[in-house]
């Protein structure tokens, strides 16, 4: 399938929790690493993963916490009864040519090129540009992808 | 703050049993060719196969193979489209034919990306073409992918045999195994244990078109060099 026909398919299909969206590798990637980290600490339990959602990867909210809901099922049960907080985080770039910081806001991009950038968020190199000086050759400085900024738990 | 995605990456390839990375210390030295179609001759022998082309500035095995109108299909992550059963992943299809201009955090920031959201399933084999040098790429793999074995290429030139010396030597204090060394081009120093791949004046023309590639010479020698180092 071609990534414009996925487009299409994507938007026509219905919604059934975003069961086949690439969110779940990361809602994955987020209990994994979280149950991981319990171990490290001796916790118990967790009570709460604060996790941050990066403007540039534009992740959908609503399928991302379904597949934590999901997931946390077949979990460790340390995450259980974990409470998951999103808290997003705007996309900052600095130009490192002429040293222009800017966002997101100020730079156009095709559905087909932000479809690849919410796959690799380094992608942003090859379709984005300085607003500026139009040079690809930016820092993302915030609001790259998804993180977790704390994890609250009992031990 | 904590980087979420690493903790996934050991999951994505637990079901892979052999993991070979191609690397080379020069660019243009065949290393793409030679994992593309090692990833042929693996598949025509009934192995299941991954290909994951990880030269980011140089992307070329779907052109080598002549993968067209493919796209990874998104199922819990993204699983990587067919091209002769080998299961394929590249930078190429999200980069549209264009340039991809990353500095080293970025080269690692989208590795890990990709390492994290691809979903492989089971493989006899993943092969890995790596971009040329010791640098951020092999690094990380040698980091975050801990079954990585080397297959070393290199050609007849004293530059590139220095090279190979020093970063072979690298390796073996990263720990990482290293089942062969092949020659590309020409056939002298056999008696260094080098494997020689003789010049293949065919070979240009059948770049793109799978079945060509496995008729060439170049393919018989690969296929001869490591059916016994992989025991196939």
């Amino acid at each position: 399938m071609s990534l414009v026909k996925m487009i299409k398919y994507k938007k026509n299909r219905p919604y059934e929790g975003g069961k086949n969206m690439h969110e779940w590798a990361l809602a994955d990637s987020v209990i994994t690493s979280a149950v991981d980290f319990s171990k490290k600490e001796k916790l118990k339990k967790i009570s709460q993963v604060n996790i941050v959602f990066g403007e540039l990867q534009n992740i959908d909210k609503e399928i991302f916490l379904f597949a934590l809901k999901e997931l946390i099922k077949s979990s460790n049960k340390v995450i259980s009864s974990s409470k998951f907080k999103i808290l997003n985080e705007p996309a900052k770039f600095n130009c490192k040519v002429c040293a222009t910081n800017f966002n997101l806001e100020q730079i156009k991009k095709s559905e087909a090129e932000a479809e690849y950038i919410h796959f690799i968020p380094e992608m942003a190199h090859t379709y984005l540009k300085c607003p500026k000086c139009k040079s690809p050759d930016f820092d993302i400085i915030a609001g790259r992808g998804v993180y977790i900024k704390n994890i609250i738990g009992d031990s | 703050m904590i980087d979420p995605r690493t903790s996934i990456i050991k999951k994505r390839f637990s079901n892979i049993k052999r993991i070979i990375a191609v690397t080379g210390w020069k660019g243009g030295i065949g290393k793409s060719v030679t994992a593309s179609v090692l990833s042929l001759i693996l598949s025509k022998k009934g192995k299941s196969c991954g290909l994951l082309d990880l030269d980011f500035t140089g992307a070329s095995d779907h052109i080598i193979l002549g993968a067209k109108n493919i796209f990874p299909k998104e199922e819990k992550g993204i699983v990587p489209p067919e091209v002769n059963r080998i299961k394929f992943m590249s930078i190429s299809f999200f980069s549209d034919g264009k340039a991809v201009p990353l500095r080293g955090n970025n080269v690692t920031d989208a590795i890990i990306e990709m390492l994290a959201i691809t979903r492989w399933g089971r493989l006899d084999y993943l092969i890995i073409d790596m971009p040329p040098g010791i640098n951020d790429t092999a690094l990380d793999v040698v980091r975050l992918i801990d079954k990585t074995e080397i297959l070393a290429l290199t050609i007849p030139s004293v530059i590139a045999k220095d090279v190979l010396h020093r970063s072979l030597e690298l390796y073996k204090r990263l720990k990482v195994p290293i089942i062969g060394i092949i020659k590309n081009n020409l056939s002298y120093l056999k008696k260094t244990g080098l494997h020689d791949i003789p010049y293949d004046d065919k070979l240009e023309a059948a770049l793109g078109f799978p079945d060509k590639l496995l008729k060439t010479k170049f393919s018989r020698s690969l296929e001869n060099i490591m059916s016994p180092l992989l025991k196939l």
